[in-house]
């Protein structure tokens, strides 16, 4: 089977091919639709300026990523731990969901300023209930004969959760984290577009006011490396920390 | 093996009732295991003894009814005193063979097993697998683990659910082998739905059938376990044994509705 990294490449190419063909097939003008050698060139042109905006826009989604998971696995314990926060604060959790995130970032805008923070607490705000879903479900489902021999073993509530539940819920927390990571950069860029002075979103409207569509699309495919590049580390590292995990398909 | 702890008690279960998924598994059941011998409870598939081995051991969720008193000779309670092992191994992925045995000292904040642990490891013989996880273990190695993790424990008493039923029959024997001389002097409850392994190791044997369910036959076999199954005596014992067994799952179809 040809390795993953050989796949990637091919896709790419294939997608990078099919957008050059539509480009140049139609005969697009540049300003609806650059080429990618276009979009690469622009790239070249300006890099240090796209390099400046996605540093800004990386610092944002890995702050995020995690204060996210940190305050999702929180909760989540606390969740398993305390049968009042799962009669009071689940429903709450849960019908929170109602309220699409996005509306919220004018407000986060106007409460956390233009800076970074509004665009942190965005990314935050996007990858809080997915950690802490996919772990709580987790802590739930542990195996009842652990939990039985725990209690032979006279294991205190808080032991059998640290060293049995918690444990076993890392898989699930795993694949939190996995959709924590291809949401937060969503969160992050979205922050960007409502108000902004830096980043890669702040860049794309930036430039798409200015009829800059090459810069538009450097910025996008930046984005783009950004996000894959941070899935694939991710990935690799829960596969790295939880070895007795049986693979799971490749993404 | 040293057993410096007092006398193992005896569990005295007396007038227990069970009802799980309105059946009624156990009215008005009583039942004996002796002090520091190994019993065997013997009974068809899905007759309650996991059940009966779950209030034994204290732990919740076997069904509701209540009704009756488990208690030890000494007029305490088991629960505490008690050392579960059940039918799959419970191993810990995450964790390694000897971090799997030192499981119940880890759980209660206790330090200082290690040597104790991996002496055990010795004893069912797993030396140079301390490091391994179960992922990397075969069923038999596993279930060694579980056993040296049952015996790191230390109780006087010890419940085990079908224990060896899932392995091949060569481990099997290898491991009751074990079993019988690492549980002496303890109070063994051992449950299984196999009469071999019954009369190979038990010191008593006692049969469960019936719904409600009754103890329907108690014998104690002759000689020191553990024995070899093939001895003509031990051969009428499997045959009295299989009687037993086959009249209660005769009977079983017309008993189920009963009401009171």
């Amino acid at each position: 089977m040809t390795p993953a990294w050989a796949r990637a490449a091919i896709v790419a190419a294939g997608l990078c091919g099919l957008w050059a063909a539509i480009a140049h097939g139609f005969a697009l003008p540049p300003y609806i639709l650059p080429g990618p050698e276009l979009a690469v060139a622009a790239w070249w042109r300006r890099a240090p300026l796209i390099l400046d905006h996605a540093a800004v826009t990386l610092a944002e989604i890995l702050l995020g990523l995690a204060i996210g998971a940190l305050v999702g696995a929180a909760t989540a314990l606390t969740l398993a731990f305390y049968r009042p926060a799962r009669t009071w604060l689940l429903p709450v959790l849960v019908s929170s969901q109602a309220v699409p995130v996005f509306a919220l970032a004018p407000l986060l805008v106007l409460w956390l300023g233009y800076g970074m923070a509004s665009k942190v607490a965005m990314a935050v705000l996007i990858i809080y209930f997915p950690v802490t879903a996919t772990f709580y479900d987790g802590l739930r489902r542990t195996e009842p004969g652990w939990l039985d021999l725990a209690a032979t073993m006279g294991a205190s509530r808080s032991a059998a959760l640290l060293r049995i539940r918690a444990p076993a819920a890392l898989p699930a927390f795993a694949s939190g984290l996995r959709v924590a990571t291809a949401v937060a950069p969503i969160g992050a860029v979205v922050g960007e577009w409502v108000g902004a002075s830096a980043g890669l979103g702040y860049l794309m409207m930036h430039a798409n006011a200015r009829m800059q569509i090459d810069l538009m699309f450097a910025a996008l495919l930046t984005l783009a490396v950004i996000a894959l590049t941070l899935y694939a580390a991710v990935d690799r590292a829960l596969r790295l920390c939880l070895p007795w995990q049986p693979d799971s398909p490749a993404a | 093996m040293e057993t410096d702890a007092p006398r193992p008690p005896g569990i005295a279960v007396r007038s227990v009732r069970l009802v799980y998924e309105s059946t009624v598994l156990f009215e008005d059941l009583s039942f004996d295991v002796p002090a520091g011998i190994t019993t065997c409870l013997l009974g068809p598939s899905g007759v309650g003894k996991t059940s009966l081995l779950r209030l034994v051991a204290g732990l919740s969720g076997a069904g509701s009814g209540g009704g009756g008193r488990i208690l030890c000779d000494d007029s305490r309670p088991a629960a505490g005193r008690v050392a579960y092992m059940a039918q799959s191994d419970l191993l810990l992925p995450w964790l390694t063979a000897i971090d799997n045995v030192m499981l119940g000292p880890r759980l209660r904040g206790e330090s200082g097993r290690r040597d104790a642990a991996l002496a055990l490891l010795a004893e069912v013989g797993l030396t140079g697998a301390e490091a391994l996880r179960p992922a990397a273990l075969s069923g038999g190695m596993r279930q060694r683990v579980a056993l040296a993790r049952t015996l790191l424990e230390d109780r006087p008493i010890v419940l085990m659910d079908e224990p060896f039923a899932a392995l091949d029959a060569i481990t099997r024997a290898r491991l009751q082998d074990l079993a019988v001389a690492k549980l002496g002097g303890r109070t063994v409850l051992l449950v299984t739905h196999d009469p071999l392994e019954a009369i190979r190791i038990a010191d008593r044997v006692a049969v469960m059938a019936g719904r409600p369910a009754r103890i329907v036959e108690a014998l104690e076999p002759s000689g020191a376990p553990p024995r070899d199954p093939s001895l003509p005596a031990l051969a009428a014992l499997y045959g009295r044994l299989m009687r037993a067994l086959t009249a209660a799952a005769s009977t079983d179809g017309d008993t189920g509705g009963d009401g009171e």
